[in-house]
């Protein structure tokens, strides 16, 4: 259970959001909107504990994120804007990788089949420098299915991705809510969950 | 998830590190051509005087090792900063320090390494004999990892810093001084018949001072430039 009391984000002088709170149970997703500098993507990084908050606090559980630290982030997958894929690498050693470093070290078929399920068959082999960039977009998002962590935290994952793509990832947050997962999501473009689905508008 | 993987993930950065060299030689083998060029140019513009060359080849061999190990240091987390590697890094299950420590791994076996390893050969052009040249190797070898792990605190404090590269350079080129000291020491103790036990000593202290403090300086200030 993911809990937000009485958050304030403060950039320079201008105070971007205050007073915010939200509780989140498992099988939940909360989809956060707003206008572009409105403060979804500094929402997105206290919630992963990257940023502090000016006022408030996250609970993981019922306990403050900050004190459970490695634990917390062993319950986290963050997916920001940057997606974390090396153009020198190829897909597949880009999608093994990421999941080693999380922690998660998966075998080659594992990592296959992820991407493959991601539309990137017959690309695995080829450096991310020549993928386009949905398909880097794929890749960065093959650790989705690489990594069993139980709160997810997207920052635009739907940027660059075709309708197809945009569908099967919508399946892929489903199957995540319907196994008890939670995910805290921003987008400008409409991503039909059949879940819960709770909105947050930041302006 | 379970137990995290800390030894897999340890040895996957240190190895992602240096596929990416290999997929990019040219960054490694700069460091490696300036330590060269610079070290020969010495004897050229010097001439023939033997004893001259003898008496100047550690400071020199030392003081290009150290520019050239400072060359590879900006870039040392500024492209895992650019493409949003080191925010996932600091999100990881493992513990930041135990990543921080496998990159600074890396940049030792792809800078200071090879440094040490080349310097012997060239401490032939300055007419050092035997057993200083391997004084020398040594020398480098155990204070080269003290380069890493101090310039990775400079890289880190100077991440996403304008004008980063010049200020990285003179943030840590001060704190390389008490090694460029002892290390330089060591040659020129063996070449006058001393021994160079005790400044090979006290270099093996710096090093189990920098790889205590290091690692842990640097992640302090990767999590405040990530903020």
């Amino acid at each position: 259970m993911l809990e937000a009391s009485n958050l304030e984000c403060v950039r320079g002088e201008k105070s971007l959001f205050r007073g915010l709170s939200f509780r989140l149970e498992s099988a939940t997703c909360l989809m956060v909107q707003g206008t572009n500098g409105s403060g979804k993507t500094s929402l997105l990084r206290m919630l992963c504990g990257l940023s502090q908050p000016a006022h408030g606090e996250i609970r993981w559980n019922g306990e403050p994120i900050g004190k459970l630290a490695e634990d917390y982030r062993g319950e986290l997958l963050y997916c920001g804007h940057a997606g974390a894929v090396k153009d020198d690498l190829t897909a597949l050693e880009n999608a093994r990788l990421s999941a080693t470093l999380a922690g998660e070290p998966v075998d080659e078929q594992a990592a296959r089949a992820a991407l493959r399920q991601l539309g990137l068959k017959g690309r695995e082999d080829l450096p991310a420098r020549v993928l386009s960039a949905g398909q880097k977009r794929r890749v960065a998002l093959t650790r989705l299915l690489l990594e069993t962590r139980k709160l997810w935290v997207l920052d635009e994952p739907l940027t660059a991705l075709d309708k197809a793509a945009v569908a099967n990832l919508g399946g892929v947050i489903d199957a995540h809510l319907a196994g008890g997962g939670i995910a805290v999501l921003t987008s400008h473009q409409e991503l039909p969950l059949s879940g819960r689905v709770d909105h947050l508008r930041l302006d | 998830m379970g137990e995290p993987s800390l030894s897999a993930a340890f040895v996957a950065v240190i190895r992602r590190d240096l596929l990416l060299a290999m997929r990019r030689k040219s960054d490694v083998l700069t460091t490696l051509f300036f330590f060269v060029i610079v070290v020969s140019l010495f004897p050229l513009g010097i001439g023939p005087e033997m004893a001259m060359l003898r008496k100047i080849a550690p400071g020199i061999l030392w003081v290009a090792a150290l520019l050239a190990t400072m060359l590879a240091l900006p870039r040392l987390f500024a492209a895992d900063y650019a493409d949003g590697t080191l925010e996932q890094m600091a999100l990881s299950a493992v513990p930041l320090g135990v990543l921080v420590t496998g990159k600074i791994v890396a940049h030792w076996l792809l800078s200071g390494l090879p440094l040490a390893l080349l310097a012997p050969v060239l401490g032939l052009q300055f007419d050092l004999a035997t057993d200083a040249l391997g004084v020398l190797a040594l020398a480098l070898l155990i204070g080269t990892p003290v380069l890493s792990l101090i310039g990775a605190i400079g890289a880190a404090l100077t991440l996403g810093v304008r004008g980063g590269g010049v200020l990285v350079s003179l943030l840590v080129l001060p704190l390389y001084v008490p090694v460029l000291i002892f290390g330089a020491g060591a040659v020129e103790a063996d070449l006058s018949g001393l021994g160079a036990t005790a400044h090979l000593s006290l270099l093996a202290a710096f090093l189990a001072l920098a790889a205590f403090f290091g690692p842990w300086a640097t992640t302090v200030a990767l999590r405040i430039a990530l903020e």
